[in-house]
């Protein structure tokens, strides 16, 4: 009833291609904006914001970029963990190095220098797909961990090998180091958050996205109607790395501020973050940030279930967790396979006729 | 069934009690994932100790005791969560056991004014409390451990260890990497040469370290590991058929988990401490009486008497005596995070005190002050009898080189001062 495109006119090309067609659909999205920038802002504190939402929002970018490699180019990718390392190292050696530039260039920047490194390994792509790759990205994972590990350099020498944010300040209030408030932190990813998945979102509209999808389905057939392979997977992997760079600089700068890279960028941040896209969807922004939320909130609600409300002792909850996150994966993957994306695109179609399904 | 007893028994406590005041201790435990076996025992003497405190003397002056148990995996991520989790509670000290946790929440906590104790972990330079106004790592620090390693290796050898090869086997983190800085100028100083054989988390695989090891023959192996890591090394060291008593573990590698998977092969292997091991003190039989027998001891109530059960109750007794130092300068039974602190800073344990709590000789008597937020740094040396199952002190505690300890301290410090804009905070 509410949920339809009758009667919404379109008039030009411009509003017949927009992101949200429906206009109930397009109210909804101006909703959660206002809400997160203007709102949420107000209401955070300490707790919610480095407990669920920075972390929420930072993992979003990182899954936003893994999708872009694995569900939109079909390229499996178990090096994210390395990638997130890269952007974490290479924020912190120009927040060091240049103290003087914005903390949001050096950001970008880190995600520029990820971009690189990701097209490096991405480049065995181009001879070897499926398990194959993975294994590959997989070597680069554990390359970079190493290589983080092992060259002092990374870590301007520091005796226990560790990097620490300094504080850096967006328009003078600041936003990494011990004394930032709970509303700037937010603030800073989900200005990130915004432009990765409005970037990410019309990238895999366009024509690029279109290529992408192209070599995903059936990489011969994309080659044969003139789909550049060479050209379609080293953009993926840059954009993707980009994005993933983002975040691993955005999570060791402002969420965690110290960061060992074996322990916080090792293989299992590789999983998880595959794990987000899976359970959210591949091939979707909104599957990513599902995927991201549902696999941030659940241990933290499993906790204060279990631990707080329920009194059991704390290392039970911990196991019911790895059983439960288990489990989903296996069931998404047998009952959905195209995750929670799915789920809402069925809700959304079953909308549009209620009242009235034929 | 055994923590809900706890709870239910706790808030029977807090509504019988006159006030419902109650000091809270954080303890971010582990008891899942790889290094479980040395979160569990640590996390069950942690709370033990104050359980044995609420139900013997009634709290702490009065006021009762509460442990918020907050399950960290020893994960960093879940660090943070259960920090921001706890503090809004009124969490008097934080005790990570993890020197990544540490490191993270230096900062965090220094801001939210919410004293840390890093005993024996975390960054050796808090030492310093002139930088570091609010960790505190007493008695003994990580350099102290590489000294008490070295001075140990030199009384064994009359004094000199020039031309001998040391292999450093070590966790390839923030931890096992904070004494290489200390065995590198400790090298130069004897004269020995120092090997450093990395081993990444978790542990489990070493072949290539001790197949290094086996082609490099040193006369020693010290050993810098944690969690499933050293019951690994331990067996490959046995695999290889290296002399037990040539091998010294840090104070994390020393517990009967470590040694017991290696049966036999095991006994004469070496670990240093800070604190007293076994269970011969008197506290255990009001440990039974007061915990056990009531069926109100922490976990499984399996670990009483072990190496890290006995740190985790040291770690408990310190905070404790720390909250009542606070309570006598301010002069309030229920105190704040702040006041605990200034508690801390004024710490005095004396061999006097050590024994009315029923811990004669545990530890080293020491005082921190403002300074010295790092306590005498005195490091013993304990041996591993596989015969009778128990760890026995072999060398009491000895006072650790200072001379090159100081300046590397001073460095680290200043760097972090510099760093992070930080002024004197005795001054």
């Amino acid at each position: 009833m509410f949920y339809r495109e009758a009667g919404d006119f379109k008039t030009s090309y411009t509003a017949d291609n927009q992101t949200f067609p429906i206009a109930f659909d397009r109210y909804r999205y101006y909703a959660v904006l206002a809400v997160a920038f203007a709102v949420v802002p107000f209401l955070v504190n300490d707790y919610w914001v480095n407990a669920i939402l920075v972390p929420f929002l930072i993992y979003s970018i990182a899954a936003i970029g893994l999708n872009i490699l694995t569900g939109y180019c079909g390229q499996v990718s178990l090096g994210t963990g390395g990638f997130m390392a890269v952007g974490a190292y290479a924020c912190y050696k120009l927040m060091t190095g240049f103290p003087e530039v914005n903390i949001v260039i050096h950001i970008i920047l880190a995600g520029g220098i990820t971009a690189a490194v990701g097209t490096l390994f991405g480049l065995p792509s181009l001879r070897i797909k499926g398990f194959y790759l993975a294994v590959a990205t997989l070597a680069a994972q554990f390359f970079l961990v190493w290589l983080f590990n092992k060259v002092s350099w990374f870590y301007n020498y520091s005796a226990s090998g560790q990097i620490n944010a300094p504080e850096r300040t967006v328009f003078g209030v600041p936003v990494t180091g011990a004394n930032v408030e709970p509303w700037a932190m937010y603030m800073i990813c989900l200005v990130f958050v915004f432009g990765s998945a409005v970037i990410a979102r019309n990238l895999t509209r366009g024509t690029l996205g279109r290529s992408w999808m192209a070599i995903r389905d059936m990489d011969i057939a994309a080659e044969i109607i003139g789909v550049n392979p060479l050209k379609a997977k080293l953009t993926a992997f840059a954009v993707s790395s980009f994005f993933v760079g983002i975040s691993g600089a955005l999570f060791f700068a402002v969420y965690l501020g110290a960061v060992e890279v074996g322990e916080v960028f090792g293989i299992q941040k590789s999983f998880i973050v595959l794990f987000m896209i899976i359970i959210g969807g591949l091939g979707s922004i909104f599957g990513s940030f599902a995927g991201a939320a549902l696999l941030v909130v659940l241990p933290v609600f499993l906790k204060l279930f279990g631990v707080d409300l329920l009194g059991w002792p704390t290392d039970i909850v911990a196991h019911i967790q790895l059983v439960v996150v288990g489990l989903l994966i296996i069931l998404f993957l047998v009952l959905e396979p195209h995750g929670l994306a799915q789920l809402w695109r069925v809700a959304k179609e079953k909308l549009r006729l209620w009242p009235f399904p034929h | 069934m055994k923590l809900k007893l706890t709870a239910v028994a706790l808030s029977a406590l807090m509504a019988a009690g006159p006030v419902m005041a109650d000091l809270v201790f954080p303890s971010l435990s582990y008891r899942t994932g790889p290094y479980a076996s040395g979160g569990i025992p640590f996390a069950d003497g942690y709370a033990d100790y104050f359980t044995l405190l609420n139900e013997r003397d009634g709290g702490i002056n009065g006021v009762a005791a509460r442990i918020l148990e907050c399950e960290t995996g020893y994960n960093t991520e879940k660090g943070v969560e259960c920090y921001e989790a706890t503090k809004g509670e009124g969490s008097l000290v934080y005790q990570p056991l993890s020197t990544g946790i540490t490191y993270q929440l230096i900062p965090k906590a220094t801001a939210d004014n919410i004293p840390i104790h890093s005993m024996g972990y975390g960054r050796t330079s808090a030492k310093n409390g002139d930088v570091f106004s609010h960790v505190f790592n007493y008695p003994a620090n990580y350099w102290d451990g590489a000294s008490g390693a070295v001075n140990y290796l030199l009384e064994a050898n009359n004094g000199d260890i020039s031309g001998k090869k040391v292999a450093l086997v070590y966790h390839n983190s923030a931890y096992g990497k904070e004494p290489i800085r200390t065995l590198e100028n400790l090298s130069e100083k004897h004269g020995f040469e120092l090997v450093q054989l990395a081993v990444d988390h978790p542990g489990q695989e070493q072949k290539s370290q001790w197949l290094q090891i086996r082609r490099e023959r040193p006369d020693y192996v010290v050993m810098w590991g944690w969690g499933v890591m050293n019951q690994v090394a331990i067996q490959e060291a046995a695999n290889i058929r290296f002399p037990m008593e040539n091998f010294i573990g840090v104070w994390w590698s020393g517990s009967e988990n470590d040694v017991l998977p290696a049966g036999q092969a095991a006994d004469g292997y070496k670990a240093l401490t800070f604190h007293g091991v076994g269970s011969d003190f008197p506290i255990f039989a009001e440990i039974q009486e007061y915990v056990v027998d009531k069926g109100l001891a922490a976990g499984a109530g399996d670990q009483i008497g072990t190496v890290l059960y006995n740190r985790g109750l040291y770690a408990a007794m310190l905070a404790a005596e720390a909250a009542k130092t606070a309570q006598d300068i301010h002069g309030v039974a229920d105190i704040t995070p702040a006041m605990m602190r200034d508690g801390m800073e004024a710490l005095e344990i004396t061999e006097a005190k050590m024994a009315e709590l029923g811990l004669p000789n545990f530890g080293p008597a020491f005082t921190v002050t403002c300074e010295n937020h790092g306590g005498d740094a005195l490091v013993g040396v304990t041996q591993w009898d596989a015969d009778t199952g128990t760890w026995s002190l072999i060398s009491g505690f000895k006072p650790t080189d200072g001379d090159v300890i100081g300046p590397l301290i001073e460095e680290d410090s200043a760097a972090y001062a510099a760093e992070n804009n930080i002024g004197s905070n005795c001054n």
